[in-house]
Parts: structure tokens; C-alpha cells; sequence
């Protein structure tokens, strides 16, 4: 099957992203059985039949027939009241590709009817880092004025009177979200953290979300690989993974960040490219490969990237033998599979065996820690009502579990959860696993050092 | 198109949010889970929250002589759900709430778009389970699967859903609303409706509520598989295992054809040279007695030249039933149709009817596997076609007809589990005769004379 897609790609020099009718091999693979029901986050908080997979395949088919226009006002909603967590297609019987299907209809309606001014005005800058960065850093000095800092210092909630205005999306008075960073990550950290008697070198790809939102994090990401005498290399020119931008269909836009991505790490001479997002990683192992399958040049490169891309967590414990952290950390601990990290990533073993070895970690389980969060990037606020739904499900889970925190492996997920358990009530610290495994690593340090 | 009067009618019923009108809507609910079925959109798709919402709306359609669809999940076989005269879809996925559970009496009583799944884990922590084991119970509901009678992978030990219903509140097509049965284990008060309602597939009347029946969580199990070098071996092992008086909760086969395609589709080191392969597990409250009934079933495979595999761990029968959970998934992987058909047959003409299918599918020069409950006779002979190659969808659809006369032949019944619907209506009148057809008739119309609910299923409509 892989052999016959490929051929179509490369004969038409098109891929599914260009030409819908590409995707009918895989609307033919549906069975209409509705496993996904049991799985979908949005069906399980609305219970409509509209708002499942197998609908919105019959939705694609009955466009692909002439039965229904690609941007019919319901058509457009519905295309676009989905998380694209791919929970669908690890219950699919059938095996099919769900994330091909809808993001060819999204690139469709984008080639027929554009993109609205303001996405048009968003992704723009992505193409331009320079400009992004910058409109960041304005941001970062201008948010005291909407936004104030909660306890703690670790949250910021909008002002009564953008509160007010913000409510429609979900930014009322009791939202939580983290302040962007006036000290980007990347601006923090040398392009190349060289190690004495370094085993290997790496490329740390930060992605957008740690690098402003999370600046810390994407430190601790690099300091546990320093513990483990790995050189880092974070090369300055990297720009957005493009998934934010391919899941609202601008291709052209993805492929362009892609390209420049690609050639940033090609520079890099490293072995391997690390992520701490499971939807970075995802770009990398997987949408990468697919939006330039037709590209003679820079489709062998994504090829290339996408076989030596790991999360941290496997670079750590499949890759290199992971140095086992003695620094003792009190917590009970629980973990939230990322959608992109479980299902896109394949990750899930390797962030609880590091967080297990972690000394005075209690971890407990959550009944379904691969549920979705209800993030799914931009649907937290163009579909709050529901993504609040589904937030609150995943907080509530997260609390019977008595954990003092909550860990996860993506920035997204980190944000969502921010807000969800404090509007559920609920008291857990919400961090990046690998943050947990550098606490334990510096404890380790300074024990060592008081020690002496 | 309905008027518009009619639809203001009904928002005013049931609330503008739960009346959709949508062209999306209308596709999203033109079809159920049924291969090879035309679709057809709703004129209207309404979500009741209640019983009174339901009457109101049985009473609307009546008078203005709108077909109603009810629907449960939708993941029917047999084209249940489809709603071929358009009129209105009455989608029960907002009325699921569990009324109540009372481990002391052992029932439950739920809404009708409970999800089975749901219920079974709302009854855990008393140590309960609702046996009915449909392949879909994470996505099911007990209403659909009460107006479908569905059966699934116990049926053998614990029987199907009409076992398990007690009691129900159903809305009628005059509008009025009954109640029947309750939480006592006998009652012989009336006719038995429980048994007329369930598996009358939305043609008779629409349920509103359910009084279900548990049982106590079986608290041992063992599970194996066995492989046959010949049919006959298996065949002879199912029968072995009953004359030795074990009744396994699940007795599952597959033939070669399903073996090697499930091997192809997994890899998971499955005999590819076997002719058939047995999943057994037996289970109970005793530790002694389920080990003793497993050393028996081990016994029979053995004496019939059967292989053993025994899972020792949760793990390892976790891999065990990974053949039988990829069965319908890797046969589906082969084309773009599945042609999921459940023919069944008494339990010991198993052998002949795997041999018959064998036989059917190479007559007509098509891709057939079969796997199924061997415990129970109710197998899934499946037909991997082209929906595109018309003369493929030609020669199965004789080979369809051909499945359904053997199984006939063999004294078995059109239909195990998936229902008659609109799929295997025009095969009735050779299993019941024309005086089981004019019963079937004299009954819908007796209840619902205009045929206002699920019109065109089961009973066939009136010529104008």
C-alpha cells in the first residue's frame, strides 16, 4: 500500500496536502464501525454524531461526491472541531490515517477559499523569526497590562477588564496561563553547551512553546543531558515546527518553515535531534516526511531527520544508558500522556521509567492517563466551552489520584492542565517530567558539594 | 423536506439545541456501521433528554405521518438505524444516565443511551458485571443493543442481552408509554413483553428506560488456544469440551484463511499451516473448579491432536486473545469492504458449516474468512470485496445468499446477533415460512398500524 501512495506522490509531483483526491484510499479504509466513539474527546463531551470521526469521513466523502461544498459554514465548523489528537487512530480497526484525512480537507479549503486575515497574519510572522521573536519580546513587556501574576509567580490570569472582553474565549478572571518569558530559552543558552570527555552530540529542537512559554524547562532539558555528558548543540536559526500551521491547513507556510529547519539542523553535524514536545517531535518523525514526500531535495532530509528524532525520554533510556539520579525529591508524582507524544511519538514507557528511578518519587496512575487534555493548540480557544469540558474530566483525574504533581512531556498539555486543575480546585504542580529528573540531578549536586 | 412548522414543531418539543437540521447533521447520521447499504440523511435529527420529550415527538411524527429512526450508538450490523424513509432520527445519546444500582436486588436501571461499557464500570466496585459482550461495548449502547438483541463473545456460558433484560419503560407508536417488568426475578404478570420489545429492533415500540440484570464478577479464569491440523479435530474438540461438561465462557475459532491473514496483518507467530485455531477460557467463583475445568479442556484438545498454548499471566493471555481481537481488523485490511455476515448454526454442524464457507467462498472466486463464537454455532463468515468492481459485488452477493441456505440446511437461523434490520429482510419468509411472515406483520401492525417507527425494517412496507 505504502509503495503504491508513493508512487502517486511522486508521479503527480503532489502530495495529499495538494490534491484531495488522494486521501479517497484512505476514506475507502473506513468501516464506519465507530470504535473511535469510545475514544474521541470531543464526542465523549458533546455526544454528537457530528463531531466523530467516521462522520467526518462521511463528511469528506459526501464533498469528494459533490454532495456537500468544502466551505459550507457547518462543513468548516465541523472540519474544525477536532483536537487532531489521533486518539481515533490508535482504536481504528482499519488503520486509518485520520491526520491525513483531515488535514488534506483543511489544506483544500485553505487552497479554495485562503486563510482568514488573522491566521493569514499569524503564520506570516512564523515565517520571519526575526519578526516573530520580536513580536514575542513586545509581548513579554506588554503582558503586566492584561494579565497579573498569580502566586507563586508561575501563572498569570487576565485583568478584570480584559477579562471581561476575553471571557468569550475562555479568558475569563480564573484562567491560568504561563507568562511568556522576556529571556527566550534560546537566547539564554550558548548555541553549542560543550561537555569535557562528551559521548555524542545532539540537536535540541525547542520548539516555539519552550522556548518562550518555558524557558525553564527547555534549561532543565539541557542540563540533564550535560549530567549525562551529552554536548548540546541549539542551534539560534531553528523556527516553529510548523504544526500549528498544518493543522489549520497552510501548507506552503509548513513547508517553508520546514525547509528552513531542515537546513538549520543538516548544519548542526549532529547524530541525533532531540525534542521535549511531543508535537515538535511529531513534525519531525512523521509530518515532515509527508508534506515533502513530492520534494526531490528536502523530502530525503526529512527522511533522514525523521529516523534519528527521539524524545528525550527514549534518547535517554533506549539510546545512552540514562545516569540514574540519587538526589531525593518528596513528591507523588503522576503522568499525562501527551496525544502527540502517545500517539503520534509512540512514547509512553520511557517518561515513567525515569520518573520511577527518580529516589522519593511516589507515582501513581490516573484511570486514563492517555485521555486527551482538550488543548489541541488554538481549540482551546476557539472551542473553549468544549475544551473546558474535556479539561475538566482530565483535572478531575488527575485529582482523585492524591499527587502533589502532575508531569508531562509537552508544553501544550502544560498549559491547558495549568489551567484546568486550578479551575478544578485542584493543588498539583504542573511540570515538564524532565524537570523533575534535573531536580534530581542538582540535589544530587549539592549534596555532593556540601558533602565536601 | 419537512415543513417548516413541523421542525419549529419539534424545537419547541425538545429544545432548539437538540434539533439539528444541518446538512452535516443529516449526513452524520445517514448510515450505522452496515456494509453495502445505501445512505440516506434524516429530514431531521432530534436528541430527546426524556420520555415525555419522546412521546411528545411520537405524537408530532404520527400525526403528520413522519417515519422515526430511533438510534442508539449506530454501530449496528444489519442496517437498523438507516433511515431509509428519511422523517426524523431520535438519537438517544443524551438520555445516559444510570438511574440506579442495586447490588442487593442485582439490577440496574439505566437510560437508554448508556454506553455498555459505562454501565460495566459504574457496577465494578460491587463486584458485578452485565454479561452481554457485543464486540462494540465501548461504544454501544444498552438501548440499541436491547432493541437489537446482541449477543458477542459469552454468549455461550452467559447467554445474550434478552437474558439480562428485566423490565422497561417503552413509548409506543399511539403515544402512550408503558412500563413492564421490574426487579423481581420472577414475574409471570402478562405477556412476557421484555422478550417482544428486545431484538424488535426499533419497530415496535421505542425504549425509554431499562431494568438490567448482573451478576456477580466471575473471580477466576484460565485461557488457552488450541491448534488443529484439520477441521474435524476442532470441530470434534468443541464438541469434547461440552461432552465433558465444561461450558468455557468464551469458545472461539478461526479458520486458516483468517489464521494467516491475522498472522500476515500482526505478526504475532500464529501456526499458518493450522487448519483451524481454538481460543478457550473457562472462568468461575472457584479457584479448584476452574482449574479443574481447564484441565479438561486440555484434555480434550490434546486427545483430538490439538497444539496447547496456556497463558500463565494476565500478559500472556493478553497475547492469546490478540489473534481473536485482530480477526475482524486484519480481514478488513485485505479490500474496502467487509462483508460481516453471522449465520449460526447448532453447535454441532460447526465443522460442516467452516467447510461449507470454505467451499462457498472458492465457488465464487472471493476472499472469505471465518471466525466466530464455535461455543454457540454463531459464526462471522466474512467476504473481503471491491465496492468498485461491480462484478465482484455480484458473486457475493450469491454467496451471501448461498451462506444463509446452508446454515438453513443445517437447521440453523439467518442471523445470530446482528439482526434482520433492512440487510437480511428479504430472507425471512425461507426461515419462518409465510405464516412466521403474516406473525410478523399481524404483530408491527397491531402496534403500529401506520408504520411511523423504523419503517421499512424487519416487517417490509406495505405497496402503496
Amino acid at each position: 500500500m505504502a509503495t503504491i501512495e508513493k508512487t502517486r506522490e511522486l508521479r503527480t509531483g503532489k502530495t495529499y496536502h495538494d490534491d484531495l483526491a488522494i486521501v479517497r484510499e484512505e476514506l475507502d479504509k473506513c468501516m464506519k464501525c465507530g470504535n473511535c466513539m469510545s475514544v474521541c474527546p470531543v464526542y465523549g463531551a458533546d455526544k454528537l454524531e457530528t463531531s466523530v470521526t467516521r462522520s467526518k469521513i462521511a463528511v469528506a466523502e459526501a464533498v469528494l461526491d459533490g454532495e456537500l461544498e468544502l466551505d459550507d459554514p457547518q462543513v468548516y465548523e465541523m472540519l474544525f472541531n477536532c483536537l487532531v489528537c489521533k486518539s481515533c487512530m490508535t482504536n481504528c480497526p482499519t488503520k486509518v490515517n485520520f491526520d491525513r484525512i483531515m488535514l488534506a480537507l483543511r489544506a483544500a479549503l485553505v487552497r479554495k477559499n485562503g486563510l482568514p486575515w488573522l491566521k493569514k497574519m499569524i503564520f506570516s510572522t512564523l515565517k520571519h523569526p526575526k519578526l516573530f521573536d520580536a513580536g514575542m519580546r513586545v509581548g513579554a513587556a506588554l503582558q503586566g497590562l492584561a494579565f497579573k501574576t498569580e502566586e507563586g509567580g508561575k501563572a498569570i490570569s487576565p485583568r478584570s477588564p480584559f477579562a471581561r472582553v476575553g471571557s468569550s474565549i475562555g479568558f475569563d478572571s480564573e484562567k491560568q496561563m504561563p507568562g511568556l518569558n522576556s529571556t527566550p530559552l534560546r537566547e539564554r543558552v550558548p548555541e553549542v553547551v560543550k561537555v569535557a570527555g562528551a559521548t555524542t552530540k545532539v540537536a535540541f529542537f525547542t520548539g516555539d512553546s519552550l522556548n518562550y512559554f518555558y524557558p525553564d524547562a527547555g534549561q532543565d532539558l539541557i542540563d540533564v543531558l550535560v549530567a549525562n555528558n551529552i554536548e548540546v548543540h541549539i542551534p539560534k536559526a531553528q523556527n516553529c515546527c510548523g504544526v500549528p500551521v498544518l493543522v489549520h491547513g497552510d501548507i506552503e507556510t509548513v513547508r517553508t518553515l520546514a525547509r528552513n529547519n531542515l537546513d538549520t539542523f543538516d548544519q548542526t553535524g549532529c547524530e541525533y535531534l532531540i525534542t521535549g514536545c511531543g508535537s515538535c517531535g511529531g513534525a519531525w518523525q512523521h509530518d515532515y516526511s509527508e508534506i515533502l514526500a513530492a520534494d526531490p531535495v528536502y523530502g530525503p532530509k526529512a527522511e533522514y531527520w525523521a529516523k534519528r528524532t527521539y524524545d528525550i525520554s527514549t534518547f535517554l533510556t533506549r539510546i545512552i544508558k540514562l545516569r540514574q539520579p540519587t538526589g531525593r525529591i518528596e513528591r507523588v508524582v503522576t503522568y499525562h500522556d501527551s496525544c502527540h507524544l502517545k500517539k503520534s511519538m509512540k512514547v509512553s514507557a520511557e517518561p515513567r521509567e525515569i520518573l520511577k528511578g527518580i529516589p522519593g518519587i511516589t507515582f501513581k496512575e490516573m484511570s486514563a492517563p492517555d485521555a486527551c487534555c482538550g488543548s489541541g493548540g488554538s481549540y482551546v480557544l476557539s472551542h473553549h466551552e468544549t475544551s473546558a469540558v474535556i479539561g475538566r474530566k482530565k483535572a478531575e483525574d488527575i485529582n482523585r489520584t492524591q499527587a502533589d504533581t502532575v508531569s508531562v512531556g509537552c508544553p501544550a498539555c502544560m498549559m491547558q492542565l495549568l489551567d484546568n486543575v486550578h479551575r478544578a480546585g485542584g493543588q498539583q504542580e504542573v511540570v515538564h517530567y524532565i524537570s523533575l529528573l534535573a531536580e534530581s540531578y542538582r540535589k544530587e549536586r549539592a549534596a555532593e558539594n556540601s558533602s565536601r | 423536506m419537512l415543513e417548516k412548522t413541523i421542525i419549529e414543531k419539534l424545537e419547541a418539543v425538545a429544545g432548539k439545541e437538540n434539533v439539528l437540521t444541518g446538512k452535516v447533521d443529516l449526513v452524520a447520521y445517514s448510515y450505522d456501521a452496515t456494509a453495502d447499504l445505501p445512505r440516506q440523511a434524516p429530514d431531521v435529527v432530534v436528541l430527546p433528554t426524556s420520555a415525555e420529550m419522546v412521546r411528545a415527538i411520537v405524537n408530532l411524527a404520527r400525526s403528520h405521518k413522519i417515519a422515526i429512526y430511533p438510534r442508539g450508538a449506530g454501530t449496528n450490523l444489519s442496517g437498523g438505524t438507516v433511515p431509509l424513509k428519511k422523517g426524523i432520527v431520535l438519537s438517544f445519546q443524551k438520555m445516559n444516565k444510570i438511574i440506579d444500582i442495586d447490588a442487593a436486588n442485582l439490577t440496574a436501571v439505566v437510560q437508554p443511551g448508556v454506553v455498555i461499557a459505562a454501565l460495566n464500570a459504574a457496577v465494578a466496585p460491587h463486584g458485578l458485571i452485565y454479561p452481554p459482550d457485543p464486540g462494540t461495548v465501548a461504544t454501544a449502547t444498552m438501548g440499541g443493543s436491547a432493541a437489537e438483541n446482541s449477543g458477542g463473545l459469552r454468549g455461550l456460558k452467559y447467554g445474550v442481552t434478552k437474558n439480562y433484560i428485566m423490565g422497561m419503560e417503552v413509548v409506543l407508536a399511539n403515544g402512550e408509554k408503558v412500563r413492564f417488568g421490574g426487579k423481581t426475578v420472577k414475574n409471570v404478570t402478562a405477556y412476557d413483553f421484555s422478550n417482544l420489545f428486545v431484538g424488535s429492533e426499533g419497530t415496535l415500540g421505542i425504549i425509554t428506560e431499562l431494568t438490567a440484570k448482573l451478576i456477580p464478577a466471575p473471580k477466576f479464569r484460565r485461557t488457552m488456544t488450541g491448534e488443529f491440523k484439520t477441521l474435524a479435530d476442532a470441530g470434534n474438540a468443541v464438541a469434547g469440551i461440552i461432552a465433558a461438561q465444561v461450558i468455557p465462557a468464551t469458545l472461539e475459532i478461526m479458520d486458516r484463511m483468517t489464521i494467516r491473514t491475522v498472522e500476515d496483518f500482526a505478526h504475532i507467530g500464529l501456526p499458518v499451516d493450522a487448519e483451524a485455531l481454538l481460543l478457550i477460557e473457562v472462568d468461575g467463583m472457584s479457584e479448584d473448579v476452574v482449574r479443574a475445568e481447564a484441565e479438561a479442556v486440555m484434555q480434550v484438545v490434546r486427545d483430538n491432536n490439538g497444539g496447547l498454548k496456556i497463558a500463565e499471566t494476565d500478559q500472556e493471555r493478553d497475547q492469546l486473545w490478540t489473534a481473536r481481537r485482530n480477526a475482524l481488523p486484519a480481514l478488513a485490511s485485505l479490500n474496502n469492504t467487509v462483508i460481516l455476515e453471522d449465520a449460526t448454526v447448532p453447535r454441532s454442524r460447526i465443522t460442516d458449516m467452516l467447510i461449507a464457507c470454505e467451499a462457498i467462498g472458492k465457488k465464487y472466486n472471493l476472499t472469505l474468512g471465518t471466525f466466530g463464537h464455535a461455543g454457540d454455532g454463531n459464526l462471522h463468515p466474512t467476504i473481503l470485496c471491491d465496492k468498485n468492481n461491480q462484478d465482484e459485488m455480484g458473486r457475493m452477493h450469491k454467496a451471501v445468499d448461498e451462506i444463509f441456505k446452508v446454515a438453513l440446511s443445517f437447521g440453523g437461523t439467518l442471523s445470530g446477533e446482528h439482526g434482520i434490520g433492512v440487510a437480511k429482510m428479504k430472507y425471512l419468509g425461507d426461515e419462518l415460512g409465510q405464516s412466521g411472515l403474516n406473525l410478523m406483520r399481524s404483530i408491527k401492525e397491531s402496534l403500529d398500524p401506520e408504520y411511523v417507527l423504523n419503517p421499512g425494517k424487519m416487517v417490509p412496507l406495505r405497496e402503496a
